[in-house]
């Protein structure tokens, strides 16, 4: 199954073009690894198709069905790159910020129910934040609060996962457990990822596919292929990127 | 003995009964205005409202009829000005509230100058609370507390993370513009209880007092509003008992409340 689908899409700010004659699909189970350079353009291309950012042109399907006015994002995970809950002024707790992810399947009006609580105790076991679902968000580490944000991306059970540079405030042991993760939701849950990095030394460990994009798309496809790319050797001035040296075929 | 003296008279309980619904509701409303960084919202709103009241006046019309609508429109104004001009920051609140009391100022010399009622609406007068304003503050209380726990967890949804709001189908602008309108109902209505001088207190200080000790979002509204209805009742008592403004002592009950608690939060004695 497609899981999404982009034809032809640019994207202006004012004048400017920060994206433009974007083309790429992506399967069901696929793990994609977004790169760039700074500006590349990266946050603004998933935030465009999650509906986020209006798109100048182009059309964007999401598992087969076009998106745009009255599309429902039902399926979709997203973690972005500062949730505002960052805040440390803002007093919600694990548990309350999770079950902000459960609200996408509801109805009005709006209620919690016991169903609800389950799947809020599953999530949170499979991020390892059980024990501190009563503790303010604003009271955690950086990697336990980006495990916060991933259950709560988690709670509505997404078939497409995004994440936008999930690794910044993490240190290289959190980072390590944080992709393991990300792994293991991808080839045993069978879930979809889209993963913005920087990161680019590590995401070959994981990813199956790369995306390299500066504006427009650069290289799309294999990490093998990546470095035997043309494009790449002509983009890079004959050196090899460093995701050359870190790949796993 | 003094204090249950007071109680037997109809116009001291209409007053706690009224001040307590105001401020429930400031102070749930007051969680979200300022967790968005829209604390001064409340002045802007209550300017804009002494501008309704004035018009209403000059046509002899009942000034909350008129200040209900204009104070909305004034509402969705703010909200449309910062939403699509994002640069523009807290300054659409600062227009609008210049437009609410220049023109507040001009109608009221049209009218004939500054006079006893408009007073009253400039500082507040809960203790002259009529039977009638009674029946509205109840009942629009009522009204607005009911949406908001029907709303509860889409409010707070888009408080917390508007983007994520958005991709989980909560219509986030929706939510936003019935906040706005529930904001300007409750400041025309509050208006009375502490006077358009000193609305937004009621609406920022529970919030910010509550905000000090919560941790969590349903524990910051009980908190707010338990401290806003013991300001609302400890201020009305203190201004029998020592014959001040009522709408200035519940504010000085309101800030004894705030130091209290970030004296607590310092000390950590909770």
């Amino acid at each position: 199954m497609q899981v999404i689908k982009v034809k032809n899409l640019s994207v202006r700010a004012g004048d400017a073009v920060v994206l433009d004659g974007i083309d790429f699909d992506v399967q069901e189970g696929d793990y994609v690894g977004i790169a760039g350079p700074n500006g590349a353009g990266k946050t603004t291309l998933v935030k465009t198709i999650i509906g986020l950012l209006p798109k100048r042109t182009g059309t964007v399907e999401i598992f087969e069905r076009r998106t745009g006015k009255g599309f429902k994002y039902h399926g979709i995970g997203y973690l972005p790159q500062r949730p505002q809950a960052y805040n440390p002024l803002f007093p919600a707790t694990v548990e309350e910020v999770v079950l902000t992810g459960l609200l996408a399947d509801k109805h009005f009006p709006k209620k919690i129910t016991s169903k609800d609580r389950d799947k809020l105790a599953h999530v949170l076991e499979l991020v390892d934040m059980a024990l501190l679902r009563r503790r303010p968000v604003s009271q955690l580490s950086g990697g336990q609060q980006q495990r916060v944000f991933l259950a709560r991306a988690l709670a509505s059970d997404p078939r497409l996962l995004i994440l936008d540079e999930p690794s910044t405030a993490l240190d290289p042991h959190s980072r390590q457990e944080f992709y393991g993760l990300i792994s293991r939701l991808n080839k045993d849950m069978k879930v979809t990822i889209l993963l913005i990095t920087h990161d680019t030394a590590d995401i070959g460990l994981y990813a199956n596919k790369l995306l390299y994009l500066d504006k427009e798309i650069i290289y799309y496809g294999s990490f093998a292929d990546f470095c035997r790319s043309e494009k790449m050797r002509d983009y890079f001035g004959g050196h090899q990127h460093i995701i050359c040296h870190q790949h796993k075929e | 003995m003094e204090l249950l003296n007071y109680l037997q008279y109809g116009f001291v309980i209409k007053a706690l009964i009224a001040g307590s619904f105001i401020a429930v509701l400031c102070s749930v409303l007051g969680i979200l205005l300022v967790l968005r960084n829209m604390s001064m919202i409340g002045d802007g709103l209550s300017h804009m409202s002494f501008g309704a009241i004035s018009l209403g006046m000059l046509l002899g019309v009942y000034p909350f009829f008129v200040a209900v609508p204009v104070v909305i429109a004034a509402s969705w104004l703010i909200w449309r000005i910062t939403d699509k001009i994002k640069a523009y920051g807290d300054s659409a609140i600062g227009i609008v509230s210049a437009v609410g009391i220049a023109g507040g100022v001009i109608l009221a010399s049209l009218s004939g100058g500054f006079n006893v009622d408009l007073f009253s609406y400039l500082f507040g007068s809960i203790l002259s609370i009529s039977q009638s304003e009674l029946f509205i503050t109840v009942f629009l209380s009522t009204v607005i507390l009911t949406m908001f726990l029907i709303l509860y967890h889409d409010l707070v949804a888009v408080t917390m993370d508007e983007e994520y709001a958005k991709i989980s189908g909560i219509p986030a602008g929706r939510i936003n513009s019935m906040l706005f309108i529930l904001t300007a109902v409750t400041v025309v209505m509050a208006t009375k209880a502490v006077g358009i001088m000193l609305v937004s207190s009621l609406l920022v200080i529970p919030a910010v007092s509550s905000l000090q000790l919560s941790r969590g979002f349903k524990m910051a509204f009980a908190l707010s509003a338990f401290f806003s209805v013991v300001s609302v009742v400890f201020g009305i008592i203190l201004s029998l008992l020592l014959d001040l403004p009522s709408g200035a002592s519940i504010v000085a009950m309101n800030i004894i409340i705030l130091f209290s608690t970030v004296i607590i939060k310092k000390t950590e004695i909770l």
